[in-house]
């Protein structure tokens, strides 16, 4: 057995999310994880599975199905010392606690002169891909990047889950940590042991190419990561950009690596207007990186549709590999 | 049994918290009034006996939520009177550093986790609190101030019930003062009273006349020692009245003046300073000087607020926190407050005169 295989374990999306949580928990008696159904019930997507048992129902908390109160007991809370992880079942019902996490959380510390801090993670299984429609299968990331005050996570593999939200949980802020659901069994990839942190606002660069640029964020990396496989066999070499964490921003590294391609396809499961992509693109067209541009940016997102239940349809309403295969090579064509 | 009333130290003490109040408020009206303070603000002149009750009955380091008319919750709480003016004069020593406003002021050190803008937004926090204190152990409660109005929010109910199925040392106090902006209590439930509501939950609740500081404050001591014996949230309805507008805006068109007048003639402090010279507790001359104290205190507290500087113009660096600063360490002393700024300083007897349970001034 080599060093490095004794220093990464396999794990599913879900594993590492409940790995962090477990190390956290087990290093921190501050920690404790609030939500619908976590306890025997293991959770919606079986993200706390087993947990009730190794920690008990004080800090394995059932509630009701209220996610304004879950959303304020964790600010209450994260107020007076503790460091809770809530949980909403589907990132749709945080339409419930907006007031507490956008009114309360996002803004204490500012609108209090810094007198406390909200130490809190909340936890959102998000994105379409398992026919659930409308309500359950949303991606409002930039709903929350819209929000001072709030930070924003969203890791695209295991070890990023696992790494990512050790850090989350140990920020003095509050997190919004984005889960998409597709993930939690799919992916699954190796893992380093121990409980190391991957710092919050670092993107990683999974693939380089010198022809063309993707940014792609969540269950997009890989799709993207996939369509860079197929660009290659048609000899167009391309680098890839996961931002990991939307806020805070690593735009020093995303616009590096759009100067060195000069062209930039940004891809997101969410709807185009007013998404996130957006924002990168016009951090590009505000800065010298619009100089290097050997064509105009280009996004492919989500349709400015909710989320179709028809499986076909619901495919059809968010980028998939041939779409972002047409559009890489398309770009690159045209330039 | 003792009253507040025939206690010469209560007396002073709940007095001075009450002319606190009034003439903070007063000031402050004024203030606005001749331009000098921005925004708006919601004042709780009429209702300060609900306050000083309720968190008479608290410990220093028991924490409180309150609201958008949230100043006689925080002096009676202890905080300084000179740094919420300066917070409303919108200077850096202010308790928010001048971010916050008349909405926002909160005095972490004493336990109290702030004002609110929204209605209803700090019955939740209330709720995290509590649950934060038991899983640590304490035997510390967290009290929630709210109005009738936000007994109609879907936070007070979800918020309510989860204390209730947690058993959480929480205390909510309904101050009931007839009106949510100006929609009526009696035409938005078909409730009697805010605290039927508190069957619902089956939980103890129960009403109280919230200008009768001593009603006030026996029924919050009850449901503290309800809460802090580990038997979970009590609903306390103190009935009461705002004298002045809901804000800035109101022009009082949904009352009549006749009503305003009728609540006029019971006011808090008067019917207590009554019941104190009655029961020849302190005599007319001592509470003339709980009155000046109160006058003089205030007018500290504005001087010490125009002395303040302007607030630093560095906002972005003012979002996150760059560490962790947390109130778990309330010890009412004032150690855990908000930093001020290099060769800022409010003044001691604004400090003292705002004094917490247990170091009222001699007379």
């Amino acid at each position: 057995m080599t060093t490095t295989e004794t220093q990464v374990e396999t794990m599913t999306f879900a594993e590492a999310i409940r790995a962090a949580l477990t190390d956290e928990m087990e290093a921190d008696e501050r920690v404790f994880v609030l939500g619908e159904d976590i306890g025997v019930y293991g959770g919606a997507f079986g993200v706390t599975t087993g947990m009730l048992d190794r920690f008990g129902a004080e800090r394995i908390r059932d509630t009701p199905i209220a996610e304004e109160a879950i959303m304020g007991a964790a600010v209450g809370a994260a107020l007076c010392g503790m460091r809770p992880v809530a949980e909403m079942q589907f990132s749709d019902f945080t339409a419930h606690a907006m007031d507490q996490l956008v009114n309360q959380a996002a803004k204490v510390y500012f609108m209090l002169g810094g007198a406390v801090s909200v130490p809190l993670v909340l936890r959102l299984p998000f994105g379409s891909g398992t026919g659930a429609a409308a309500q359950h299968s949303q991606s409002q990331e930039a709903w929350y990047a819209h929000t001072p005050g709030l930070k924003v996570v969203m890791p695209s593999n295991p070890a990023d889950a696992k790494g990512l939200l050790h850090a989350a949980i140990r920020d003095p802020n509050p997190v919004v940590f984005m889960e998409h659901k597709l993930l939690y069994r799919t992916a699954s990839g190796p893992v380093p042991k121990g409980d190391e942190a991957i710092p919050l606002g670092v993107a990683a660069v999974p693939r380089e190419g010198s022809d063309l640029t993707i940014v792609a964020t969540g269950i997009m990396v890989s799709r993207a990561l996939a369509a860079a496989e197929e660009l290659a066999a048609g000899g167009i070499e391309t680098t890839v950009v996961d931002p990991r964490t939307l806020k805070p921003l690593d735009d020093a590294t995303i616009l590096e690596r759009v100067r060195a391609t000069g062209r930039a396809l940004l891809v997101q499961e969410a709807p185009r207007t007013a998404g996130f992509m957006a924002e990168i693109a016009a951090r590009i067209a505000e800065s010298d990186t619009l100089h290097y541009l050997l064509a105009p940016v280009r996004r492919l997102s989500g349709l400015d549709a909710p989320i179709p239940y028809n499986p076909d349809l619901e495919k059809a309403s968010v980028p998939q590999v041939p779409d972002i295969v047409q559009a890489g090579r398309t770009l690159v064509e045209e330039s | 049994m003792t009253t507040l009333a025939q206690s010469p130290e209560d007396a002073r003490r709940v007095l001075a918290t009450m002319w606190m109040i009034r003439r903070f408020e007063e000031a402050v009206d004024e203030m606005f009034a001749r331009g000098l303070l921005y925004g708006t603000m919601h004042l709780s002149i009429g209702q300060e006996a609900s306050a000083t009750g309720a968190c008479l009955a608290l410990r220093d380091d028991d924490v409180i939520t309150s609201t958008h008319r949230g100043h006689g919750h925080c002096i009676a709480k202890g905080a300084d009177l000179g740094r919420m003016m300066a917070e409303l004069l919108a200077r850096d020593t202010g308790y928010c550093r001048g971010r916050g406003g008349s909405m926002h002021i909160a005095d972490v050190s004493k336990g109290n986790l702030g004002a609110n803008g929204i209605v209803a937004g700090g019955i939740p926090i209330a709720v995290g609190a509590g649950l934060a204190l038991k899983l640590q152990g304490t035997d510390r409660v967290a009290l929630s101030f709210f109005g009738d109005g936000a007994t109609s929010e879907g936070a007070f109910h979800e918020s309510v019930n989860l204390a209730a199925i947690w058993n959480l040392p929480v205390v909510f106090v309904c101050e009931n003062n007839h009106y949510g902006m100006s929609m009526s209590v009696e035409e938005v439930s078909r409730l009697e009273r805010v605290a039927d509501r508190a069957a619902g939950y089956a939980i103890p609740g129960g009403t109280v006349d919230g200008n009768d500081v001593q009603e006030v404050y026996q029924a919050t001591t009850e449901a503290v020692a309800h809460a802090r014996a580990g038997r979970g949230p009590t609903l306390i309805e103190a009935v009461t009245y705002r004298w002045k507008g809901h804000s800035k805006s109101d022009q009082n068109l949904y009352r009549t003046r006749e009503e305003i007048e009728s609540w006029r003639q019971r006011d808090p402090i008067d019917r207590f300073e009554q019941a104190v010279l009655e029961a020849g507790t302190l005599d007319q001359a001592e509470v003339q000087k709980v009155r000046d104290q109160a006058r003089d205190a205030v007018r500290d507290a504005v001087r010490t607020g125009q002395a303040g500087p302007p607030p630093s113009t560095d906002l972005l660096a003012a979002v996150y926190a760059p560490s962790e600063v947390d109130a778990l360490t309330i010890t009412g002393d004032g150690a855990h407050a908000p930093p001020l700024p290099d060769g800022a300083s409010v003044s001691g007897p604004v400090a003292a005169a705002a004094g917490t349970r247990g170091e009222a001034e001699a007379p």
